[in-house]
């Protein structure tokens, strides 16, 4: 391939379209996809080795992870697929995108709920639309890798953690069918998760 | 403060008693006051007259004898002088404190009117009083005073309680407003005004820019003390607040400097370039300067404590002490004080909190808000007695044009900038917010002392500037500061969220900022999070090794969550009312369904591990000992209120589910206790438990964890909720070969009755878990045995309290 090679302009607004970043952006994002692949055209998971910074982050794998799951890129199979492309790369990241108040309420409300569901799938390793404590267990865990804390005080933070959840909602956590919607009305009954606002809100926005 | 209905003929009772007890402390103050105003006190700030004191000491009618001839001996004398001024000191500081005491009485004043206008009222009266009997004015306070003694407990106080994340998050916006918002409003008011001196009709012309300039610098400032007094009793939601507050405390910078430069300005014949370069870098200099003398102090705090383990019982004085001179260094260098005292207090707050003792550092809680409390009292009182001066000059235009100013100029500033921030911000500040950021900037008391410290050589018309300083004052505490309330009401302006942090929040908040740290890092994106990242790797690999004690850099997480159970520990503790279970009761009656996905044993381990955590047992025979705390009798008893309201819960819960169940109760004993349970040694007396007592609560409870598991063989069914918490009090006597099991499960029992008084406490508990594992599966009913304890903890703690910070005694102003 050439030095840098660009995409045409017909799929720069092809992507726009589809995912919700402007050209500015993309085109932005298109050569740090490529500095990350080293040229080629799909990423795979040893592409984020790359990044020295990312490396001392606790969540590493499961960041890396969401970007080849799946379900997130809208395939219908629930494992992780093991190449993504530029626009998979897109679809990912849009999930981190500001949402200002030009959409309607109904828009709004649809992306807050793809928002949470990216999320729930980060924390919902095994795929089975269920946050167990099991899994919530090994968030813990890795959240508290950096510090040498004994794995005795994860788990029972996260069991605390659970039964904070079933306090709130009691006998809607986890039980059926549609669970993952449990768990969602779950954080959004949540009062005062600041973070989940800002995520659905879309704290995080490209500076070009 | 919440008085029963029945309670309220008691005190308004209490207020007329209240009443002549006010007015007889009037009158010695009146006394006093007539002998201060001969001597010369630290009250006294502008006005020393001739030091002839003793004849007018004959009008106090408490006075000696005046037998100047004669040298009798004399049984009784009276040397007031001898203790004047620490007794005058005192006098006030009690007034003060009375008069806090009045206004809670009379709770439904205090929601009307905020407490900094009721102060000032009293002040007013106060000051009136001592003007009509002496047709002198009353003391002034002294701007030293103000500044050396008043001042730096409110500031220390806001600067440690700083919530320090939105503070962070927002610091962005809190620096925009403060300077570049601080220096609007000044060069506007003060342009402005110089465009009215310039109107000969108002009598005004002998006022130059510069004047008007300083005049304006002093003017500006939003006032923290004010800000805080009234917003405190509002409840904005959280980043209003930190705008607000976080721009009244960082403002100072900008106001110290520019009051300076424009002081040195007016006396200076002619003002070259230099000097306005030097002007802007020392406004530089006092901002940066004044943070980094903070963060010094700082850190040295911090180390210093890592080292105080042997003398506990002065930790808190370190803190006191290492901010007071932070502050003193800070304005010996002309450096923002205010700025270099938050910076100081933020940075030792982490690291100090971590290497003192729990005791500690609930005393330096209450010292610090006790002392600002004070402080801020004596402010506003001191604000209405200087009011009362025959050296008024009033000039209707200049005032009226001056609160005018200040009113639009703020507007204005908030608007334009908030415009200009709103597209750097995500969450953007809305019309409502402007409102109340633009409603809330009140003047205080510091606009006040700066006044007074004016030259008089160079203002002639000072006064005509005290004058419209307390007009502004006044007007924007009494009418913005009364209003503000139902405006916020009116406006339904998002209000503070008052529910408690919950440890899932914070993993999902921890886990949020590792989330979009990384994706930053993958997009090559630095933004928030990056900096935030990096600064919390700082903190872990280098500074958190360096200042705290015990190498062990704890988690937030972690943080939270032992926090979260301290809380629930000593609210149990301290609690006793049975109106609580109830709460838990209606909780079972939603039939929780069926969790699966937690195991037996984990759920034990669980409640193990939280239950290890709760409490913490020592063994010391009490000695009285000056460099240590005594042992606390009270905590043998806090045990007991504990053991008994858990038997209490215990036993209405399980009235709860025999009434739901239809099943017979089985009552079959524990098989594996039962070899502690038959202890009959007495318990020692001088057991007691403290919570989270200065050691590493982790490092115990894996202690703890060890001990227990390997002394105790549980069996996996039989540890139940209630029981838990007696396990870890187990611990420590393992070594001193009592049984192991001596307390928790000695009370336990079937039929082995013995001397403990805890016995049928406990036997409660038994046999109900006993019950909820029989009759449940086997999840839910441990969940539920242990549901029963947080969703009526946790619930509680929101539920039965307005605001979780009202009935915490740690927080001041009471509502």
């Amino acid at each position: 391939m050439g030095s840098t090679p660009s995409l045409p302009a017909w799929e720069i607004r092809n992507l726009a379209n589809t995912t919700g970043f402007t050209s500015e952006q993309i085109e932005i994002l298109h050569r740090r996809f490529l500095h990350l692949t080293d040229g080629k055209t799909t990423m795979s998971k040893d592409c984020f080795d790359n990044i020295p910074d990312l490396d001392c982050n606790p969540i590493k794998s499961r960041i890396v992870n969401a970007f080849f799951d799946g379900r997130n890129l809208g395939l219908q199979t629930s494992g992780t697929v093991d190449e993504i492309t530029f626009e998979n790369f897109l679809t990912t990241l849009s999930f981190f995108q500001h949402m200002d108040d030009n959409h309607t309420k109904e828009d709004l409300e649809y992306y807050k709920n793809e928002k949470l569901q990216f999320l729930f799938r980060m924390y919902d390793t095994n795929g089975d639309g269920k946050i167990t404590l099991e899994e919530l267990r090994e968030i813990v865990d890795e959240l508290l890798s950096k510090t040498s804390n004994a794995e005795k005080t994860s788990s029972s933070i996260a069991d605390a953690a659970m039964l904070e959840a079933a306090n709130i909602c009691v006998g809607q956590m986890i039980a059926k069918n549609p669970a993952k919607e449990q768990a969602i009305n779950f954080w959004k009954a949540k009062p005062l998760c600041p973070g989940t606002d800002s995520l659905a809100g879309g704290k995080y926005e490209l500076a070009s | 403060m919440a008085l029963a209905g029945g309670g309220s003929r008691d005190t308004r009772g209490l207020c007329r008693l209240s009443l002549p007890g006010y007015f007889i402390l009037l009158v010695t103050l009146l006394n006093n006051a007539e002998a201060t105003s001969r001597n010369e006190s630290i009250l006294h700030g502008q006005e020393v007259e001739g030091g002839n004191r003793h004849p007018d000491s004959s009008k106090i009618h408490l006075s000696r004898s005046l037998t100047n001839q004669e040298e009798r001996l004399s049984v009784f004398s009276l040397d007031y002088y001898h203790v004047q001024i620490p007794f005058e000191i005192t006098l006030w500081i009690l007034l003060a404190s009375l008069a806090k005491i009045g206004f809670h009485l009379y709770h439904k004043l205090a929601t009307i009117v905020p407490e900094s206008c009721l102060l000032i009222i009293i002040g007013l009266l106060l000051g009136g009083i001592i003007f009509g009997a002496k047709e002198r004015s009353p003391p002034v306070m002294s701007t030293d005073v103000f500044f050396l003694y008043l001042l730096p407990p409110i500031v220390l106080d806001a600067g440690y309680f700083m919530p320090s994340r939105p503070f962070f998050d927002n610091i962005g916006t809190i620096l925009w407003y403060a300077v570049v918002g601080t220096l609007w409003n000044i060069i506007g008011i003060a342009v402005s005004l110089y465009g009215i001196c310039q109107v000969q009709a108002f009598n005004l012309s002998d006022i130059t820019l510069f004047q008007t300039l300083l005049f304006g610098s002093l003017i500006s400032a939003v006032d923290p003390v004010a800000v805080l007094a009234v917003f405190e009793e509002i409840h904005v939601n959280e980043q209003l607040h930190i705008l607000v507050f976080g721009e009244s405390l960082l403002n100072d910078a900008v106001t110290v400097a520019l009051y300076h430069i424009f002081k040195s300005f007016c006396q200076m014949r002619d003002i070259l370039t230099v000097d306005i370069f030097a002007g802007i870098a020392q406004f530089f200099v006092v901002g940066i300067g004044g943070i980094i003398v903070g963060i010094i102090y700082g850190f040295v705090a911090a180390f210093t404590t890592r080292f105080t383990q042997n003398v506990r019982i002065i930790e808190p004085l370190f803190v006191f002490l290492y901010s007071y001179l932070c502050y003193l260094t800070a304005e010996m260098f002309r450096l923002s004080g205010i700025m270099a005292l938050i910076a100081c207090s933020m940075s030792m707050k982490y690291y100090v909190e971590e290497n003192i003792s729990m005791k500690s550092s609930t005393t330096i809680k209450y010292f610090m808000k006790m002392w600002s409390s004070v402080s801020e009292t004596l402010i506003f009182i001191f604000l209405g007695v200087s009011t009362i001066t025959n050296t008024h000059e009033w000039n209707w235009a200049f005032v009226c044009f001056t609160l005018l100013f200040c009113l639009i100029w703020r507007a204005l500033g908030v608007i334009v900038l908030t415009q200009i921030i709103n597209r750097f911000r995500k969450l953007i500040i809305t019309r409502k917010d402007q409102f109340i950021i633009a409603y809330g900037g009140l003047r205080g008391a510091i606009c006040f002392s700066l006044v007074f410290l004016l030259p008089s050589h160079i203002f002639p018309r000072k006064h005509l500037f005290i004058t419209s300083t307390i007009v502004v004052i006044f007007f924007t505490v009494f009418i913005q500061g009364m209003t503000i309330r139902p405006l916020v009401n009116f406006l339904d302006v998002k209000k503070t969220n008052k529910k408690q942090p919950t440890v899932s929040e914070e993993i999902h908040i921890r886990f949020f900022d590792h989330l979009l740290a990384g994706v930053e890092d993958i997009c090559g994106q630095w933004s928030h999070y990056y900096w935030r990242d990096k600064a919390k790797k700082f903190n872990r690999n280098y500074l958190s090794k360096l200042l705290i004690r015990d190498k062990e850099p704890k988690s937030g997480i972690v943080a939270l969550y032992k926090k979260l159970e301290l809380k629930q520990a000593i609210e149990l503790a301290e609690s006793g009312q049975l109106s609580k279970v109830s709460s838990s009761a209606s909780l079972l009656n939603k039939k929780p369904q069926k969790i699966n996905n937690v195991s037996p044993d984990e759920l034990k381990k669980i409640k193990d591990i939280l239950a290890k955590n709760l409490y913490q047992i020592r063994q010391r025979t009490p000695s009285y000992n000056r460099h240590s705390l005594p042992r606390d009798t009270n905590e043998n008893q806090v045990k007991e209120i504990l053991i008994r309201r858990h038997g209490s819960l215990r036993e209405s819960m399980r009235k709860t589910t025999r009434a739901k169940q239809s099943d017979a109760v089985k009552n079959s004993p524990f098989s594996q206790p039962q070899n502690a349970r038959t202890t009959t040694r007495p318990r020692k007396k001088n057991v007691a438990f403290t919570v989270g007592e200065d050691s590493n609560l982790e490092t115990d409870s894996l202690q703890l964890d060890n001990l227990s598991q390997s002394k105790l063989r549980p069996s996996p069914r039989h540890q139940e909720a209630c029981g838990m918490e007696w396990k870890n009090e187990v611990h420590r006597e393992n070594d001193r070969s009592q049984k192991p099991n001596s307390f928790g499960y000695d009370g336990g029992g079937v039929g082995s009755g013995n001397d403990s008084r805890r016995r049928p406490a406990l036997k409660k508990p038994r046999t109900t878990s006993d019950n909820l594992e029989h009759h449940y599966n086997e999840h839910r009913r441990s969940r539920q045995g242990f549901v029963e304890f947080s969703p009526d903890n946790w619930r509680a703690e929101s539920a039965c309290e307005e605001d979780p910070e009202v009935n915490d005694p740690l927080i001041r102003k009471p509502k």
